[in-house]
């Protein structure tokens, strides 16, 4: 099998599950008791904490664990939209947010807030003069990701949050899957508030966090216990903890020569695309992309015959075509940055990890050509197309 | 997520191709929600259904879909094709995912809008054909939450 849909979620790395598990059977304590089994199960949370603050250039009290990636984002965005409800009801958000940021705000325009959508550019860009332009005296939230997870693309995130400070308005970020992937710095980058998930650097599913800088006001959550500084309640997820601290301490360590390993195979496999397929074009930028990342659309076939023939082959890949969505509208990031829905219907997208090899990009190519020229053989849109060049 | 049979029509379709001069051609579907096909008939004097071809772009269902029903339209007669409907393309596939069906309507579609096409070129009518939508989608309301 060849696995290339890290965007998606990640293998977990031997080393988080080997520091997880003692805190399965050993170390089971709730970190929230008097004796020393529960102090130690504390002191993990804890050691997490600081790793994630290192990471991110902030202290440690300003992390609060969650559930991850979407956890993060509802409890950002609809807790600030509640605390700062006497300052205005407005909100600027981009059109190629996450679902999780994106049906948020559908929510809370149910609420009687105001949501602008930015646009963005064909590469999937903000552009900082539409964002400068949409605020407002009322504005109380700017929640833009930090990479796209479709098509790559990392946004001016420094420059925003630097706008943001100068007007006053909070920033948040979706940083699902930039954290562990590129450097981030909190204070420099003026982020307010960040969400992170667990699985997508190597580590377990089902936990995550939201870093909340000191002085934000923002409201608990979940309402019970203490947990959190009381505002996050619920008995801590330590092995899920345990495992994040791991996972961003193995990310950490490798970055530099991951990022370095996966450009060079990232770089080498959209040449060959674009040099060997016909009638197709890259998706998101060229250069400000997440490491990992290829997304391509071909012309004329459609995305989820293309990944059942991938899958016949043992590759694992996606799509932003409406068939692998569960609805029949194709990806709304891939709309975003202008394409047509069947340009859409037609995408690819490749998310490597660094285990991934230079002969296993050879193979992918191999296959592609041959599963995509066998569509476009039976493709009512290319025949038209033939027949329109005769 | 699909079931054997419809693996194996999209894996290996059967009648993929054009006809040339075929007796009725029909497009149905829209690039919009990611499928179209076409089906090619070949009809003899008889009003037997001799060939059936098919060009469909769409996912694993839709072209699974379009391969059966040329499969069970060749031999037919007019009448008999007509009683292809999507139900039973679906059964003769064991069936479809519930967000699919809507190919299975595509492809029965599909063989109303060739058959007209070859009803106008010979100029006949066709008891019990209407014609055809040559878009067909479902819209599903989603729940609040």
């Amino acid at each position: 099998m060849i696995y290339l849909d890290n965007a998606a979620t990640t293998k977990t790395a031997p080393e988080v599950v080997d520091a997880m598990l003692p805190y399965f059977s050993e170390y089971y304590g709730n970190p929230s008791t008097i004796y020393g089994l529960g102090a130690s199960c504390k002191k993990a949370v804890n050691d997490t904490r600081q790793i994630i603050a290192d990471a991110l250039s902030c202290k440690p009290e300003e992390i609060y664990f969650t559930a991850g990636g979407s956890e993060s984002d509802n409890w950002a965005l609809k807790a600030t939209a509640e605390a700062y409800a006497n300052k205005g009801k407005h909100i600027i958000t981009s059109k190629i947010e996450h679902h999780a940021v994106l049906h948020t705000c559908e929510y809370l325009e149910k609420k009687g807030y105001e949501i602008t959508y930015l646009d963005v550019d064909e590469n999937g860009m903000v552009r900082l003069e539409d964002l400068k332009a949409a605020i407002r005296p009322d504005t109380i939230l700017i929640t833009i990701m930090f990479a796209n997870n479709e098509i790559g693309t990392i946004e001016p995130i420094a420059e925003i949050g630097k706008l943001a400070k100068e007007h006053g308005v909070l920033f948040h970020t979706d940083a699902v899957q930039a954290f562990g992937q590129v450097p981030i710095n909190v204070d420099e980058m003026n982020i307010d508030m960040l969400s992170a998930s667990g699985h997508k650097l190597n580590g377990p599913k089902g936990i995550g966090f939201l870093y909340i800088r000191t002085g934000v006001k923002i409201r608990s959550f979940i309402h019970g216990g203490a947990q959190e500084r009381s505002r996050r309640a619920g008995t801590e997820n330590v092995p899920g903890i345990v495992g994040l601290g791991a996972a961003v301490e193995r990310a950490l360590s490798i970055m530099e020569e991951k990022t370095k390993k996966e450009i060079a195979l990232r770089d080498y496999l959209i040449e060959r695309i674009e040099k060997e397929i016909p009638y197709c074009r890259l998706n998101g930028h060229r250069t400000r992309r997440l490491p990992n990342n290829v997304n391509f659309s071909f012309l004329y076939i459609e995305g989820e015959s293309m990944l059942i023939m991938l899958d016949g082959k043992g590759i694992c890949a996606s799509s932003g075509s409406a068939c692998t969505s569960g609805s029949l509208d194709p990806s709304h990031v891939l709309l975003a940055i202008g394409l047509k829905h069947e340009e859409a219907h037609g995408s690819l997208r490749i998310t490597l990890s660094e285990e991934n090899t230079k002969e296993e990009m050879d193979f992918v190519v191999e296959e592609l050509k041959k599963i995509i020229q066998r569509l476009r053989d039976m493709s009512p849109l290319y025949e038209d197309f033939i027949k329109s060049q005769k | 997520m699909y079931s054997e049979k419809v693996m194996d029509h999209f894996q290996n379709p059967r009648n993929v191709g054009e006809i040339e001069d075929a007796s009725g051609v029909g497009t149905v579907g829209n690039a919009k929600c990611g499928d179209i096909m076409r089906m090619f008939l070949d009809i003899d004097e008889n009003g037997i259904i001799r060939e059936a071809k098919f060009k469909t772009f769409g996912c694993g269902a839709a072209i699974a879909t379009s391969s059966m029903a040329t499969e069970l339209v060749k031999g037919k007669t007019i009448q008999e094709a007509l009683q292809v409907t999507n139900k039973a393309v679906m059964e003769a596939l064991d069936g479809l995912p519930p967000v699919k069906v809507h190919c299975s309507l595509l492809a029965e579609e599909a063989i109303h809008a060739a058959l007209w096409d070859y009803a106008e070129k010979n100029n006949i009518k066709i008891e019990g054909l209407e014609k055809p939508k040559t878009d067909i989608s479902e819209h599903e309301e989603e729940e609040e939450y």
